[in-house]
């Protein structure tokens, strides 16, 4: 690099611009946090829901699927599976309920993990309530997901 | 090597080498239950075997991590480590942290594991790449800090280079942001915005500044160019990194129910993100080219240089690719997703922690560099991983424009199970370049054992 440009001017272009845009980033955050509750779905977030989403994780179904976009390729995406589902939270807990035991020969398929009742109503929920938030362009492009 | 203490690197590339090992098999374990969906079902299912090949990815590179800022915080520092016990038990507690984790992964469900490592007291489990138990977090985060403290201490108290200071703040870095794994709110949204502090602020924040300071340090090693120019390269580098890596957090706040304004801030920012994996390229071609003397570590050359080029090309290049907001509309959480995860994962941070093992280890066991036939193997293996990670990469890419197309783009758009089956050939490619990266990691493993005439310390 040019002998004009010194060390010295690197590193304060380092120091100021990251301490710059760190500080932009946390203004931004606390913008978005502020204005979560108009598309988050807040408002549905019921006990229930809460009990749902900690299923979905202590059972790391993220591990096959997406959600809104995040997780692993594996599986359908689930944040619109509400939707695409008819709008039953009944035919979402029929599927999960159906999953044989000993897999589907040949093919990728769901473990069984034999909820109880009340857990596949919770896990429904939280489906609906996550396909409730309203994301920008209302991604995803399609009822595919 | 110039200090005592400069060994311990040694025990922590050994164990990074062998969950790296553990890392691959499952990855070729994950590629075959891609196209034989049953494929140890039900007893190692797809989400289990996933969490193993992520986890101890993630685990290992921290081993490498480690490894390589206790091998060079001294040298640098020119003093011995501050606290030498204190790095060799946090080796032992990490090493026996990891392995159970994974074991528990393996051994139990994970619905059992979480209920017996207490999940719901702090509930953290279930996210991904975050899969570990709360109390496997919490000694995550004491052999961080411990880890800390010791290189703080030895830099604070020696001599302060720049590259030590800032593999100091990339490490500091990453502890801090690790701290963000503990917060798991019930709202789905703000869980997933503050995920990716954890996530996207690693790899494409503060681990950059720790892969520009070993690839720094390597290069003075390798080349004897002088430290001011070095100096400057990494300070403009890392500038750009953080500069640009901050706000372009932004492009994974596009979909997931955050404000439209992401989509400008994260598409012009993470645009720019390439900057600094090209100036790394630049750098480290600048000065090779530049070098004052013929290093008898070939290899380690060479490493250095394809980390370079690599890292440009999985992180600048293919993240490009499904930067901007309009093209992430349809490609985000595809196979395109995976192609980037994959050769920017290996092109920046699995390189950067083999060029430093291939420039140290030999040191460290008493020789400036391995015998030559042993570096050719290693040269057979640096090409063997690399072309495979470039093919698992292109089959990806092509699997995922298919499945964008098939899935999302045509006006009659196909199930996700149907579009799987049509793309399978893609899969099976994939699966082929995996067993030959496999092999690559063979000959790596093997180049260690390989002898030949010593290349004495000079
Ligand atoms: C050093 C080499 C490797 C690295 C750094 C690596 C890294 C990763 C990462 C970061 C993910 C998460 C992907 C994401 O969320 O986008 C992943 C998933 C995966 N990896 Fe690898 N991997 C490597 C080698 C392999 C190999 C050799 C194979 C198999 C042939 C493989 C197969 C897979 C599969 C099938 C997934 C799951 C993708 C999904 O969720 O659908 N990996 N790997
Ligand atoms: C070495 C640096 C990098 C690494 C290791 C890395 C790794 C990854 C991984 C593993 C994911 C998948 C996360 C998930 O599971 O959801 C991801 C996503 C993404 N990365 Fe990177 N990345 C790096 C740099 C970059 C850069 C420089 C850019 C932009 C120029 C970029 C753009 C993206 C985008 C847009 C996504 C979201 C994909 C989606 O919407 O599904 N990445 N990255
Ligand atoms: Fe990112």
């Amino acid at each position: 690099m040019r002998e004009t440009f010194t060390k010295g001017m690197a590193r304060n272009i380092y120091y100021g611009g990251s301490v710059f845009f760190f500080l932009v980033l946390l203004g931004l955050t606390v913008d978005t946090v502020r204005s979560l509750p108009k598309t988050d779905n807040s408002q549905n977030l019921t006990e229930e829901v809460a009990a749902g989403k900690r299923l979905w994780e202590i059972n790391n179904c993220i591990g096959c699927h997406t959600l809104l976009g995040e997780g692993a390729y594996f599986a359908p995406e689930l944040g619109n599976v509400y939707t695409r589902y008819g709008e039953n939270t009944e035919a979402i807990k029929i599927f999960i309920k159906s999953r044989p035991k000993d897999g589907i020969p040949g093919r990728r398929s769901m473990p069984q993990f034999n909820f109880t009742e009340e857990e596949l109503e919770q896990i429904a929920q939280f489906l609906k309530y996550a396909d409730g938030i309203k994301t920008a362009r209302n991604w995803p492009p399609n009822i595919q997901g | 090597m110039k200090y005592q203490s400069q060994s311990i690197a040694k025990l922590y590339f050994i164990a990074a080498i062998g969950l790296f090992v553990g890392q691959i098999l499952f990855g070729v374990i994950l590629g075959l239950q891609y196209v034989m969906g049953d494929f140890l079902f039900p007893e190692i299912p797809f989400n289990v075997a996933r969490m193993v090949h992520t986890n101890l990815l993630i685990v290992w590179l921290l081993f490498g991590f480690m490894g390589s800022a206790y091998y060079l915080v001294p040298e640098e520092a020119e003093r011995e480590l501050y606290a030498p016990w204190l790095a060799k038990l946090m080796f032992w507690i990490f090493l026996v942290a990891g392995a159970l984790t994974i074991l528990g992964y393996l051994l139990v469900p994970y619905a059992t594991l979480a209920e017996i490592t207490m999940n719901d007291l702090l509930p953290t489990m279930g996210r991904e790449f975050l899969e570990q138990p709360t109390i496997t977090k919490i000694g995550i985060v004491i052999v961080a800090l411990s880890f800390l403290f010791n290189i703080g201490m030895t830099i604070l108290s020696g001599r302060k280079t720049v590259i030590n200071l800032v593999m100091l703040t990339g490490m500091t870095g990453l502890a801090v942001f690790f701290l963000f794994s503990f917060y798991n709110p019930d709202n789905l949204v703000l869980d997933k915005y503050f995920w990716w502090f954890v996530v996207h602020l690693w790899v494409e924040g503060v681990w950059e500044l720790i892969m520009a300071s070993i690839l720094a340090y390597v290069l003075i090693k390798i080349t004897g160019v002088d430290r001011e120019v070095i100096e400057k390269w990494l300070y403009i580098i890392i500038a750009m990194a953080l500069i640009t890596g901050l706000i372009g957090t932004g492009h994974h706040f596009f979909w997931i129910g955050t404000p439209g304004y992401w989509q400008w801030l994260g598409s012009v920012f993470s645009a720019l993100e390439p900057i600094p994996f090209f100036m790394m390229t630049l750098f480290a071609f600048n000065v090779v080219n530049k070098r004052r003397r013929d290093h008898p570590n070939k290899a380690a050359t060479l490493w250095a240089l394809g980390t370079a080029v690599m890292a440009f090309l999985g992180a600048g290049v293919w993240g490009f690719l499904h930067t901007l907001a309009p093209v992430n509309y349809y490609t985000h959480g595809t196979q395109i997703t995976a192609a980037h995860g994959h050769m920017a994962f290996y092109g920046a941070y699995v390189m950067v922690v083999l060029t430093m093992i291939s420039y140290s280890m030999p040191i460290m066991r008493g020789q400036k560099a391995g015998n030559d036939r042993a570096q050719i193997v290693e040269m057979w293996s640096f090409w063997l991983m690399t072309v495979s990670m470039v093919f698992i990469t292109l089959f990806l890419t092509g699997a995922g424009i298919l499945q964008v197309y098939l899935q999302r783009y045509s006006e009659d758009p196909m199930t996700f199970m149907v579009t799987q089956d049509k793309i399978e050939v893609f899969y099976w490619m994939r699966e082929v370049a995996g067993l030959v990266f496999l092999a690559g990691l063979g000959a790596y493993i093997t180049s260690f054992f390989v002898k030949g005439e010593e290349v004495k310390i000079a």
